[in-house]
């Protein structure tokens, strides 16, 4: 008796899941009173809206993905936890700011039909990848922090089309880096590290270009990878062609272990250093320790004077909710794109009688393209054909101090030049 | 039955002249970008002792973690790879202390004491982490196929990052400086860094202190006897779970002055830490010849050396761009090398049939 009731749980398991892969992917369907060409999202009377992020909370960058995670609660608290009556449920992936960990969160969360959009991912080595395998499942994903130009680029191909982000593109920040080394810093020869991620390689790329149109020399462009930590031989070959400036826009870890030991090298002493947004945390100033001293970063300016007022009101709610300052630049535009994704489905979204809650996916993904003028936390969003959101407010900012506690960008790193200011 | 005589290149199957061109492709291409880098004249003398210098500062750390891999193979037949992680879990606790003596301010007015502190509880950490290891994850398994103290192994390494995950979370850590550790000093008019100085000697102390504590003493001996037969040593009255107990304990503690050393030069721990630096140590033990003491310090040296040295020597003159990026590739293909033109390693004995 016993073992025939196993042998039915076992076989009906079984055919749940093997029937999971077999029923095609939200196929045109009519549901309620939505006509969707890629599916509709149902969700009954009084269940939730499942808005799922991939962040990276975990590891040596997890101060990235806690900050961006942070942001998007503070934006469901803002709404009160509920729309359109039903109560918003987050779920949540790592996504090891890695190309696999973007495969793996991408995957589990594609695996779920009640998601109806994502947020994430951070790092744009996972979103190359990840991005994609959510769209073939009808999930739009709006990125806080991805800023590799190729994302958004006409040439990215249709995987990309649920992908929108209200993060910079690097466009922008390469070229803020490149005027500031150039017209600020006289900086006349120039040298970059990447560490073959997309977000690193396409910034130093964008970084070079600028700096030699600008009229400035790239003497090295070297490359390490992120497992790294012996950076004294890459360094030295830098240290042949005398740069002004080394611009290494890479993450925390290898970030740290350049800035410790290029002021080792004996060729760099007069070196400028300067990263990116992708290392703007205290955790950097741990992993670099006194040799951050001076160094200049360039990252979205969060100042109250650039974003308003309301973003202080944010401040003291996340203040009050965490007991800390954010942790990384990035909690406003993730704030900015889980109220892009709430204004979006109150747009396509339909009831019927019975209270049910009724969303296209198509129609959700095509409104959030449709965005325009939003006033969010980062300036006024108006998204482009190809998912580019961002109001871009770039600034440079230089370390004053290297203890991780006096960490309060503005004041420490001090902001030093604001090139979006019209004068 | 009729002898077919058959001519030299007759005899030459598609696999050796496979390996022949590519014995002689990589030697080309070595050859070729070694002359190319020369004859551009871009480095300086001194850009080469810099290379040379920190190769063998990081070489150093190699050999040391390489001669735990190389120490329990030679015994027990097995990769013990979870030694990366026995290197990670004293460098990990140390830092504990190193951060308590800073924050009292003893760190910069006592370094050498200090350093000698953290040396003692990362080596004394390492070992109990090995010979636990041993005790709880090996010798229940020591009469089992050899397949499975292999997978216990990963399985132990696994273990091991996880419980210090847990214990410390995802982030890193970083070591406190050493005031006078900061800059260099100028050795034989070169100037070298000062922390560099210090894994080298060190280093180099310590395996000179393991060799002797090999060949010279009485349980160096015992351990000599049960790698050359476990049986047989038993029957002369040699204790081998002790002898194997203490070869993890040595080795263990190996690993932990790497992990100080490490730390001392790259700052940064982390739970998986140890994963890197295990893969390479044991590249080096292999390169070197396993299961062979010597060989693991001249496996280490090597692969320090030519992870350095490599990518501005060869890959520069071939005209690839950010040669750096490549550097395991260099590595890796060496080790490829070596098993192919020395299955047993620059040092290993040709003891392959008898024991394997």
């Amino acid at each position: 008796m016993r073992r025939s009731n196993f042998l039915k749980i076992f076989i009906a398991l079984l055919f749940v899941t093997v029937g999971s892969y077999l029923v095609p992917i939200a196929p045109a369907a009519t549901v309620g009173p939505v006509t969707d060409p890629i599916g509709v999202v149902k969700i009954g009377k009084g269940e939730p809206i499942v808005i799922a992020w991939w962040f990276v909370v975990e590891g040596p960058d997890a101060s990235l993905g806690i900050d961006t995670k942070r942001g998007v609660e503070i934006a469901v608290d803002d709404v009160g936890g509920k729309l359109l009556g039903h109560p918003i449920k987050l779920i949540g992936e790592n996504s090891g700011c890695n190309a696999e960990g973007g495969v793996t969160a991408a995957t589990k969360i594609a695996a779920n039909k009640q998601v109806v959009a994502a947020i994430g991912s951070n790092c744009s080595s996972e979103a190359v990848p990840g991005a994609p395998i959510l769209w073939k499942a009808g999930i739009p994903t709006v990125s806080p922090s991805n800023t590799a130009p190729i994302l958004t680029d006409p040439k990215r191909g249709p995987g990309y089309d649920g992908y929108l982000r209200t993060a910079h593109n690097d466009k922008v920040q390469g070229r803020v880096a490149a005027e500031f080394a150039r017209k600020i810093l006289k900086a006349n020869k120039a040298a970059t590290i990447h560490d073959g991620s997309p977000y690193a390689e396409q910034l130093a790329a964008v970084f070079a270009e600028n700096f030699e149109k600008l009229g400035g020399k790239i003497v090295a462009r070297e490359a390490i990878s992120p497992t790294d930590t012996d950076m004294r031989p890459v360094l030295t070959r830098i240290s042949l062609g005398v740069p002004d400036i080394i611009y290494y826009p890479i993450f925390i870890a290898a970030g740290g272990h350049v800035t410790r030991q290029a002021k080792e090298i004996g060729g760099l002493k007069n070196t400028a250093l300067m990263g990116a947004d992708g290392m703007f945390s205290p955790d950097f100033l741990r992993a670099a320790g006194p040799a951050a001293l001076g160094m200049y970063h360039t990252s979205p300016d969060l100042s109250p004077e650039a974003l308003g007022p309301r973003y202080v009101e944010f401040l003291k709610k996340h203040e009050k909710k965490y007991g800390e300052k954010p942790l990384a630049p990035f909690h406003a535009h993730a704030y900015d794109a889980a109220m892009m994704i709430f204004e979006a489905i109150k747009k396509v979204a339909k009831t019927d009688a019975a209270g049910n809650l009724y969303i296209g996916r198509k129609a959700l993904r095509d409104a959030l393209y449709a965005t325009k003028n939003f006033k969010g936390l980062t300036g006024t969003l108006t998204c482009n054909q190809w998912g580019d959101c961002a109001d871009p407010k770039i600034a440079v900012y230089q370390v004053v101090n290297t203890d991780p506690k006096t960490w309060n960008p503005g004041v420490n790193p001090k902001k030093i030049w604001t090139p979006y200011v019209k004068r | 039955m009729i002898a077919i005589q058959r001519t030299w290149w007759q005899k030459l199957s598609f696999v050796d002249l496979f390996l022949w061109a590519f014995r002689i492709a990589v030697i080309v291409v070595v050859i070729w970008g070694t002359v190319g880098t020369l004859t551009a004249g871009k480095y300086q003398r001194e850009h080469w002792i810099f290379f040379i210098v920190f190769g063998l500062a990081q070489g150093g750390i190699y050999a040391l973690i390489a001669l735990g891999y190389t120490m329990v193979y030679g015994i027990l037949r097995m990769i013990n790879f979870a030694h990366g992680e026995v290197f990670m879990s004293g460098a990990y606790t140390a830092y504990f202390a190193a951060a308590a003596l800073n924050n009292s301010g003893y760190l910069n007015r006592h370094p050498f004491i200090s350093f000698l502190t953290l040396l003692a509880v990362a080596m004394s950490v390492s070992t109990g982490v090995a010979v636990l290891l041993e005790r709880i994850a090996y010798r229940p398994l020591r009469h089992a196929p050899r397949l499975v103290p292999l997978i216990t192994a990963i399985g132990a390494s696994f273990f091991l990052q996880y419980t210090f995950r847990g214990l410390y979370g995802t982030g890193f850590k970083a070591y406190p400086e050493f005031e006078v550790l900061k800059g260099d000093w100028i050795v034989f008019g070169v100037p070298v860094l000062r922390t560099q100085v210090l894994v080298l000697v060190a280093s180099v102390l310590m395996m000179v202190g393991l060799y002797a504590f090999v060949m010279r003493t009485k349980i160096g001996t015992a351990m000599r006897a049960v790698s050359e037969d476990m049986d047989a040593a038993a029957l002369m009255g040699v204790n081998v779970d002790r002898v194997i107990a203490i070869t993890f304990a040595v080795g263990g503690a190996m690993a932990g002055a790497a992990g100080i050393l490490y730390a001392m030069v790259f700052k940064q721990v982390h739970f998986f830490m140890g994963f890197v630096p295990g893969i390479k140590a044991f590249t080096s033990a292999v390169l070197g010849g396993i299961g062979n003491i010597p060989g693991a310090m001249l496996g280490g040296m090597f692969l320090g050396l030519i992870e350095s040295v490599g990518p501005a020597l060869i890959l520069d003159g071939l005209g690839i761009v950010a040669p750096y990026q490549l550097k395991d590739v260099i590595a890796f293909t060496m080790l490829v090398m070596v098993l192919i033109f020395r299955p047993s390693g620059i040092l290993g004995e040709r003891l392959a049939v008898k024991k394997a």
